[in-house]
């Protein structure tokens, strides 16, 4: 019975091979095995969404997917989505609102938010509370990230 | 905390599937929004994870004459977008609307869900509502459960040792059935505090969820004329354990509310 696995997949565009534990999650991966430490290792049982990234364009807690699960596939991380320019809107947004807390809860709710930016519709800010619902950490409020993620939305300034 | 070590296999087939989860303990991976969690605090350690993501006959939502079947990966994201669903089974489409936040609703499936049979998530009573069949197989062959059979106790399902569930069957909506769902929770997509899934076919059928080990059809409150009635009866369905926010008396209260709600969503006219 296998415990280690070769896995090959494609990491913010770039291919990266690694040998892993099967017991290995996705974003322990990323943070430990790559250095990329934009997602956050939080509550480890997906509460805190915290750990969010992107498999294959869509969005899941690191936390909550093997690195084994990951391979073939395609995987993007705050670091590479800051880097590509796709979220400057929404940091832009974030950095005027200071819409950060205490801010470990900021890059999973920057990929959260993004999804709702990709689908191009407005929403009321209930709807934003809704879809960022999963993104709830320790600290209390988040109106200045409902605030810059409405702005981003609905372009107001 | 980290998952404990395990072996893991990706078959590549059912058959291959359900060989391999023919070993004791071996466990299907499914979505993992639930299992790796259980891994992850140690709750559970089995010895090989049999990641059944990727197998085609448990994926898709099909219309067969008077039935839909939907596979056990189906997601919950995939649910929401499924027109079939939003055709023919109105109150599953209003259903997934309040299952899990939007990172988990693209990986946790409607199988897994099943399978581990959380007291308080909504599938089970939705299941339980529209009298579903759930499609279970294993190295001996598959066989058909019937939902109001298939949920034994908390987290414990009709499902036997070896077995998977491969799909779910409900039948299509009927002209003129109608349905509510109904739930509260602390936070949008947290699992319920109380929940209701209703549906007016032949007979009214009132499945509450985050009230008992299982999910409960409110039979004697079902039966009643009016909403007054109804209402009164529910103490002779549900009998809830407190949690560690709400008391018993505050359970049954907040089922009576939801009651209402579903009673007066249900009972008005288009």
């Amino acid at each position: 019975m296998e415990r280690d696995f070769d896995i090959t997949l494609t990491v913010n565009g770039v291919r990266v091979q690694r040998r892993v534990e099967a017991r290995q999650h996705l974003v322990d991966f990323l943070r430990e095995d790559l250095g990329l430490t934009g997602a956050h290792a939080g509550c480890e049982h997906g509460v805190c969404g915290a750990c969010t990234v992107r498999v294959d364009g869509e969005i899941v807690r690191g936390c909550l997917m093997l690195a084994v699960q990951a391979n073939g596939r395609r995987v993007d991380t705050i670091e590479g989505l800051s880097d590509s320019g796709e979220l400057a809107a929404l940091q832009k947004a974030f950095h005027e609102r200071n819409a950060l807390q205490c801010g470990f809860c900021t890059p999973g709710m920057l990929l959260a938010a993004q999804e709702l930016v990709r689908a191009g519709k407005k929403c009321t800010r209930e709807e934003i509370r809704a879809h960022i619902s999963g993104n709830y950490c320790r600290c209390t409020g988040y109106h200045a990230i409902v605030d810059a993620i409405e702005q981003v939305l609905n372009g107001q300034s | 905390m980290k998952a404990p070590a395990f072996a893991y296999a990706k078959p590549r087939s059912l058959a291959e599937a359900l060989q391999l989860l023919s070993s004791p303990g071996a466990k299907a991976l499914a979505g993992g929004q639930s299992l790796i969690p259980s891994l992850n605090m140690r709750l559970s350690s089995p010895e090989m994870l049999v990641d059944i993501n990727g197998l085609a006959e448990l994926q898709g939502i099909r219309v067969d004459q008077d039935a839909v079947t939907i596979g056990a990966l189906t997601t919950h994201a995939g649910i929401e977008r499924s027109d079939v669903v939003r055709k023919h089974l109105p109150l599953l489409a209003e259903a997934v609307q309040h299952v899990a936040h939007a990172a988990i609703r693209n990986r946790g499936t409607i199988g897994g869900s099943l399978a581990l049979a959380d007291p308080a998530a909504e599938y089970p009573a939705c299941v339980l509502a529209l009298e579903a069949v759930l499609l279970v197989a294993s190295g001996k062959g598959a066989r058909r459960v019937k939902a109001e059979d298939f949920f034994k106790g908390l987290f414990e399902t009709d499902l036997r040792a070896g077995e998977l569930l491969t799909g779910v069957e409900f039948p299509v909506a009927a002209k003129g059935e109608r349905s509510a769902f109904v739930e509260l929770a602390r936070r949008q997509g947290d699992y319920a505090i109380v929940g209701l899934a209703a549906r007016r076919a032949a007979t009214l059928r009132l499945a509450f969820f985050g009230v008992g080990a299982t999910p409960v059809l409110a039979r004697h409150a079902a039966a009643q004329q009016t909403l007054r009635k109804a209402s009164e009866a529910l103490a002779r369905d549900l009998d809830p354990a407190a949690d560690l926010y709400h008391s018993a008396a505050t359970k049954l209260h907040l089922a009576r509310v939801l009651l209402e709600r579903a009673w007066n969503a249900i009972s008005t006219s288009h």
